[in-house]
């Protein structure tokens, strides 16, 4: 109650009782404020990530509590061939997904950002990859994979390309390239769209002046459109990256880690081992190696992008 | 981290037609038409895919000799008709409703507040509470679902609704509270000033005055939220066994294959219904949710 013997000369709306006070007092109000979000994100994020990593470190199955084991979870995944394909498989899914998101992503950014008829209907359609729900346009993906109905290889064969259907999901390669392929599909809109609003602040008067002076469309995409995007390309590849490299509805549908692993990123093979699996511990030990890797490609994609901002002059 | 890129929301946009006179017309078709027509193609074929399947009838599905694959000579119901009677698809349909509409409550309530007191009342540590929210959306599902299914099993939580709507704000209040703390930022101070001056309590601020000017906030987060909430699915996965509280992402990759024999008409048809809700939505919308997915990256 020190706060209302502090101020006592100051006559805050006269008749204000100490409740009226409190309510006045920022601290307390803010606090009181962020106490429904704390309460939740506390109990159920907070705390589970600090159990994840206790999990790591016992040997709880389900149904059965663990004890702690030290990092022997973490050696056996050392030893295991299967995990370090998957870390194998995680680097190369979210490295080749990642570029092709962006490089498409900010090819149709550009494509959008020009003088087009129905502008707001394109960019809305656009959008749907990103909007429906993954696990069911994963769904169509399976279909058009599909090794015997397969419209690709049918539309490919009538073309006269090629002669046999394609075993988009029963080959290790050709079903890691498929997965890579619909995790482009459903990222480019969101790296589009964000690009866009981002080359819509771009002023037209540096082009003209640029135009005038001679700079071609290359040199005006390289010097102009490139630097004044970095900040905003950095912060979206960087979710991009985040979010791929945690990837696990479309694997999950459309191969379940096959064939024979070929296709199992961190995130599913964490969740092969520990609910069907049961092996509680496991899972989360394999959940926990992606943090490191998380922080590193964060680390890379802000950062790396950031200091290229930096050095194009950009305010910090 | 968010004061990194400053592009204000006041910020120009130009969308006139610059310097187009300067292109001519045939290299505007292969430089710009072209391109953008095979984006629209490949983006939008799963989904044209998804919808002719829905409704062909099985024969035409696997005959492709006889039948053009890509139109529909006789559409049927049959695959709908399946998938609404002959499974428990609409009470998946119910109960992601209500779990998405529930979460989005809680999510909304809980980020109104916390946004207006970091970004409005900045009290002390506001500043490192931020921070922590932005950390808290870089922590990805697949690294909490472990422990929080320990956890739900432990609250005897495990294979309820109720497990979904607690656990999905934790994805959903660090998105909100984001994206309010910029629009938040966008609202003049000095209605706050008058309102002080003439004696409103900061509840009654925040509910009288800055809510009604925060709506197009409100909006694009409560899209936001919902769309997330109804895509959610390793949770889903995890945390619920049962046929009658799945929801459908999770109904139809788990109950809808059965052994070998995948049902692709009604497969289809269960991926095009359950995407259908949030398309119909998101299209009443989508101008909030461009600006509020673009004010949120920029933020």
């Amino acid at each position: 109650m020190h706060a209302a013997v502090k101020e006592p000369a100051v006559p805050r709306g006269s008749g204000l009782g100490a409740l009226g006070r409190l309510s006045n007092n920022v601290t307390f109000l803010g606090l009181l404020f962020m106490l429904p979000a704390a309460a939740l994100l506390l109990v159920f994020l907070t705390y589970p990530l600090g159990l994840g990593m206790w999990l790591g470190l016992t040997d709880t199955k389900i149904g059965r509590s663990g004890e702690f084991i030290g990092l022997e979870n973490y050696q056996a995944l050392w030893d295991d061939d299967v995990f370090w394909l998957s870390v194998r498989t995680t680097i190369l899914y979210t490295s080749v997904a990642s570029f092709f998101k962006f490089v498409l992503g900010l090819w149709l950014a550009l494509l959008l950002n020009q003088n087009i008829a129905f502008k707001s209907f394109m960019r809305a359609i656009l959008l749907l990859p990103w909007i429906v729900p993954t696990t069911l346009s994963a769904i169509a993906f399976w279909w058009i994979y599909d090794s015997q109905f397969s419209i690709i290889s049918w539309a490919l064969t009538k073309m006269g390309l090629i002669h046999g259907y394609i075993d988009f999901l029963g080959d290790g390669w050709n079903a890691r390239w498929s997965v890579i392929a619909a995790n482009v599909w459903r990222g480019i809109p969101f790296v589009a769209i964000s690009l866009l609003a981002g080359l819509q602040t771009i002023s037209p008067s540096l082009y003209e002046a640029a135009t005038i002076d001679g700079a071609s469309p290359w040199q005006n995409f390289r010097f102009i459109t490139y630097p004044l995007l970095t900040p905003i390309i950095a912060i979206v590849m960087t979710f991009s990256v985040l979010f791929t490299f945690t990837d696990f509805q479309l694997i999950y549908v459309i191969t379940r880690g096959g064939p024979v692993n070929y296709t199992h990123l961190m995130a599913t093979l964490s969740f092969q081992r520990a609910i069907p699996g049961g092996n509680l511990a496991e899972g989360a030990a394999i959940a926990m190696a992606m943090v490191p890797f998380l922080i590193g490609a964060i680390l890379i994609s802000f950062f790396g992008l950031q200091r290229r901002a930096w050095q194009q002059g950009s305010k910090d | 981290m968010s004061q990194t890129v400053t592009s204000s929301p006041q910020a120009p946009t130009y969308s006139d037609g610059g310097m187009d006179y300067l292109v001519t017309r045939q290299r505007r078709f292969f430089t710009v038409f072209l391109p953008l027509a095979a984006f629209t193609f490949v983006l939008l074929f799963p989904f044209y895919w998804m919808t002719v399947t829905t409704f062909k009838p099985n024969e035409e599905m696997y005959d492709f000799s006889h039948h053009n694959p890509f139109w529909i000579n006789s559409p049927t119901l049959a695959n709908v008709k399946k998938l609404l009677f002959d499974t428990a698809y609409p009470q998946w349909l119910l109960n992601t409703m209500i779990v998405a509409v529930a979460s989005t409550f809680i999510a909304l309530f809980c980020s109104v507040l916390a946004a207006y007191a970091i970004e409005r009342l900045r009290f002390k540590g506001s500043k490192w509470v931020g921070l922590a929210i932005y950390g808290a959306y870089l922590v990805p599902p697949s690294i909490l679902f472990i422990p929080l299914a320990t956890m739900i099993f432990k609250l005897e939580l495990f294979d309820t609704r109720w497990a979904l709507i607690l656990s999905y704000p934790t994805f959903l209040i660090p998105f909100c509270t984001w994206l309010l703390m910029g629009y938040f930022r966008s609202i003049p101070y000095e209605l706050e000033e008058c309102a002080l001056i003439d004696g409103a309590t900061r509840l009654q601020i925040l509910w009288k005055i800055v809510l009604p000017l925060a709506v197009p906030g409100l909006i694009s987060a409560g899209i936001f939220a919902f769309t997330l909430s109804w895509n959610e699915f390793i949770y889903a996965l995890t945390f619920i066994s049962s046929s009658e509280v799945k929801t459908v992402p999770v109904g139809v990759i788990t109950e809808l294959v059965d052994g070998d024999v995948y049902h692709w008409g009604a497969l289809m048809a269960g991926a095009l219904f359950g995407s259908v809700p949030v398309a119909v939505l998101y299209s009443f919308f989508v101008e909030y949710y461009v600006s509020g997915m673009t004010g949120a990256v920029k933020e």
